[in-house]
């Protein structure tokens, strides 16, 4: 219906000016709605009585000693959680675009016998995520761990390695998409100049579709950093948490009433990271590139 | 894979793959080639070997079906397009196709607390297990104590004509056998006053240890001897003797015989010998699911929620971010992008991070919604334990998650509405109300439809907000499973499986997984029935 009014506007000037005010009072209520649990949060992290009760909306003597509290906290080893969280996803971002870029290249550029099913099979099988078989993945890590015990339970490799069992699927599907736009001239030239396969996938392609690479590590960064399951069935040392398991442990424990600011302040700075990637995908998101990236 | 870094040649035209003027970089690369398909190979089998002796025979024919797979593609020329998938594909079969597969198969067993191992390690446990018969000979005994470790003895006994040096671990030493130091210090009663190591102890100090003593197998098996009282040490006996052809176990003491039922050694009385090891037990487990009273009803219910959260979040977060979307979509809006970028910061934040938050709001006493609806109406529902309660809150927490989400995406299809037919419905004289019915929402479904779906499998499987709100609590009282009211299937499966304070039941877990599974390949099914993803897909192909 706004669109008709836009496009017959004489019929409706009058009208637009108390049409602008009531969506103006709507848009501030969805702001307040969206905005006021966070805005709680910043409030929190900066009240020193570091207690739910008797909050009030702008902190008396306002200060930092939650965030000093925070990462000296002997009890939960904050800076190393978020340390173990950002060292893990990393990894796992930097190795999915690795193993997604080389079968995205291998399906964009090569015709051979099979080929369709694979890339059928490759989309159907990420319908199912791995954290539906918690079960059988916590037995592998077990089994993997008998062996290797840096890929075995309550190591951060054997998180990473489930992350990247399932890093195919959409991701591959992604970049394949993007690579077939890349004209096949750029690889035929620098086929003729006697490039083989590898280096045109790397010298050639990857700097062309930087974008792509880009979109597929900031989601599996997000995915792996936000990640509550996995990490609670693989790891089991305190000190080998990832953030999102180590920060519940703040409010779970009894005490919360008394670590609430504590506890916001490490909401706060856990968010940092994730906050300023989604400005950088923010412009992705109505282009349907982040179809992988449902999450409400 | 092809590592070398030479510069590429000059244009050669006419042929595509010149070769080097001097000499050929080929044999290097095969080598090279080679070298790591032969570490790998190696790598592999030592590890199928260690999942061999661990009794992990499906995980090892996978591994060794992966290997055999990356050696083809790397060693025969026509599978070279392979080479480009081994790392993805490997780490797709062995981290997600296992598992599926696996758990299909754990859901037909009764693995899980009580039946943990595999059968020849309980075989092995239950034949380590001795006695000391009645009318054994008693030995009478001397302990001796390491001087490096307090807590390690050994034991000299004898009887009539007979002695032995009794270390634990160790075959027991006759006199003849043992050392001169030994042989060279008998005293009166022809116990050695010397044991290398070892200090012997007198009768008084014996008391302060006997409990200890009791408790220590000395010996190797079969022939092991145990501390009886302060006087008495008997050699014990294999309590149960197995029998692999008829696949019992005989009680050696009562002469009962145990037959093995659904993995536990079991006798005619009903008496078992713990552990059982995991087996087969065909559908009993979906027998269950459906069938047994006790645990059908927190199924059904687990059920039930799963769909009512699934369904009711979709539902919630569409409407309300397709209603602000229309309320942001007018030309003479102010601030229209900023706007939207501080609403969109709900989504932006990590939902670990915003389900804590909301968690810490609806604490009781604490919590700043349950505060200030205690100073406005005097009372508060009870946010986190009351089941109605706990799922309104989840709904509530959801809906803001969700929102901006849904608001971005009706906003890109609200401006690719085509207007003509929007004019023309005006002139047909169609209200605003009308229109929105039966033009905006039909319109808008077909383009966000299939992100609907995506959306509703999504929740179906939200762990992290219904695991951190409550975990899954208040509990349902009176069942034998650890269900809570607002447990959707994933957190129930991960209650059964990892900390339901009941005993992990993988094969029961595994079951309700396969559920999960069924319920989700129907819903992609559909999907693609309904709507043009999969004729896309096939044809982008």
């Amino acid at each position: 219906m706004s669109s008709l009014q836009a496009a017959t506007p004489l019929k409706y000037r009058l009208r637009n000016q108390l049409d602008v005010g009531w969506r103006v009072l709507v848009a501030l209520l969805a702001l307040a709605f969206a905005l006021g649990p966070v805005l709680l949060i910043v409030s929190a992290s900066l009240d020193p009585r570091d207690s739910m009760v008797s909050q009030t909306v702008i902190p008396e003597n306002a200060d930092f000693s939650n965030y000093s509290d925070l990462l000296t906290s002997e009890i939960h080893p904050y800076g190393r959680w978020l340390l173990n969280t950002l060292k893990i996803s990393i990894i796992t971002a930097g190795l999915t675009v690795l193993i997604c870029s080389i079968s995205a290249y291998a399906f964009s550029r090569f015709r051979f016998k099979g080929r369709r099913g694979l890339l059928l099979t490759v989309f159907l099988v990420q319908v199912f995520p791995n954290a539906l078989t918690m079960v059988a993945t916590f037995l592998l890590i077990q089994a993997v761990g008998l062996f290797i015990p840096s890929l075995g339970l309550n190591s951060h490799g054997g998180l990473i390695l489930v992350y990247l069992g399932g890093a195919m699927g959409i991701n591959t599907w992604l970049m394949k998409g993007y690579f077939d736009s890349v004209p096949r001239s750029l690889d035929e030239s620098a086929r003729i100049d006697g490039a083989t396969d590898w280096q045109i996938y790397w010298r050639i392609i990857l700097p062309v579709v930087k974008p792509i690479l880009t979109v597929v590590a900031l989601l599996s960064f997000i995915g792996a950093y936000s990640d509550f399951l996995i990490p609670q069935i693989v790891l089991q040392d305190t000190d080998q948490f990832t953030l999102a398991v180590g920060l519940s442990l703040f409010i779970r424990n009894g005490d919360y009433s008394k670590a609430w600011g504590i506890f916001s302040a490490g909401a706060l700075i856990g968010a940092i990271p994730i906050v300023t990637l989604y400005m950088f995908l923010q412009n992705f998101l109505v282009g349907g590139l982040t179809a992988g990236a449902v999450k409400g | 894979m092809q590592t070398e870094g030479a510069p590429a040649p000059s244009s050669l035209p006419g042929g595509p793959k010149p070769s080097h003027p001097f000499f050929s970089l080929k044999p290097v690369r095969l080598l090279i080639r080679f070298g790591m398909l032969a570490i790998l190979d190696a790598f592999s089998l030592l590890f199928i070997w260690t999942l061999i002796a661990n009794g992990r025979y499906p995980l090892a024919a996978f591994v060794f079906v992966i290997t055999v797979g990356v050696n083809i593609a790397f060693l025969v020329e026509k599978a070279y397009p392979f080479r480009w998938f081994a790392p993805g594909l490997a780490l797709m079969i062995l981290m997600l196709v296992y598992p599926t597969a696996y758990t299909l198969y754990v859901a037909f067993t009764n693995y899980g607390d009580g039946n943990l191992l595999t059968r020849v390690q309980v075989i092995d446990q239950i034949e380590s297990r001795t006695f000391a018969p009645e009318g054994a000979t008693e030995y009478s005994w001397t302990a001796f104590r390491s001087n490096s470790d307090p807590d390690e003895y050994v034991l000299w006994i004898q009887t009539e004509g007979e002695s032995f040096l009794a270390e634990v671990g160790e075959e027991l030493t006759t006199l003849d056998n043992a050392s001169s130091a030994i042989r060279g210090s008998l005293d009166a009663s022809g116990i050695p006053t010397d044991v290398p190591g070892f200090t012997r102890l007198a009768p008084n100090q014996i008391f302060a240890i006997l409990d200890a003593l009791t408790e220590i197998t000395f010996g190797e098996e079969p022939n092991t001897v145990t501390v009886d009282s302060v006087r008495v040490a008997r050699r014990l006996e294999q309590r149960y003797l197995f029998d692999s052809v008829a696949d019992t176990f005989t009680d050696q003491r009562t002469g009962v015989v145990y037959t093995p039922v659904q993995g536990t050694f079991t006798a005619d009385d009903g008496s078992t010998l713990s552990p059982g090891y995991w087996v087969p037990v065909g559908g009993e487990n979906f027998r269950r699911l459906f069938r047994s009273p006790s645990l059908r009803g927190p199924f059904i219910r687990v059920l039930i929620w799963t769909f009512a959260f699934a369904v009711f979040s979709v539902l919630l977060t569409f409407s309300v971010g397709l209603f602000f979307a229309m309320v942001f979509d007018h030309p003479n809006m102010p601030a229209k992008n900023v706007l939207r970028s501080l609403v969109l910061i709900p989504y932006a934040l990590p939902a670990f991070i915003t389900a804590n938050i909301w968690r810490g709001m609806f604490l009781p006493q604490f919590g700043v919604i349950s505060t200030t609806l205690e100073n406005l109406f005097g009372s508060s529902p009870l946010w986190l334990a009351d089941p109605t309660w706990a799922k309104v809150g989840i709904l509530i927490i959801q809906t803001w998650l969700g929102f901006p989400y849904m608001m971005i995406i009706c906003t890109g299809a609200l401006q690719s509405l085509p207007s003509d037919i929007f004019e023309a419905a005006t002139i047909d004289g169609a209200g605003p109300l009308r229109k929105f019915w039966n033009l905006t929402l039909p319109l808008l479904l077909v383009s966000v439809g299939p992100l609907l779906i995506a959306s509703f499998a999504f929740n179906f499987n939200n762990f992290t907000l219904i695991d951190i709100y409550a975990e899954g609590g208040p509990p349902i009282v009176g069942t034998l499973t650890p269900a809570g009211h607002t447990d959707i299937l994933i957190t129930y499966v991960f209650r059964l499986a990892f900390s339901g304070g009941r005993g992990a039941d993988f094969g029961y877990a595994s079951a309700i997984t396969m559920v999960i599974f069924l319920i989700l390949a129907t819903i992609t099914a559909l999907q693609f029935r309904f709507t043009r993803i999969w004729e896309e897909i096939s044809e982008n192909v």
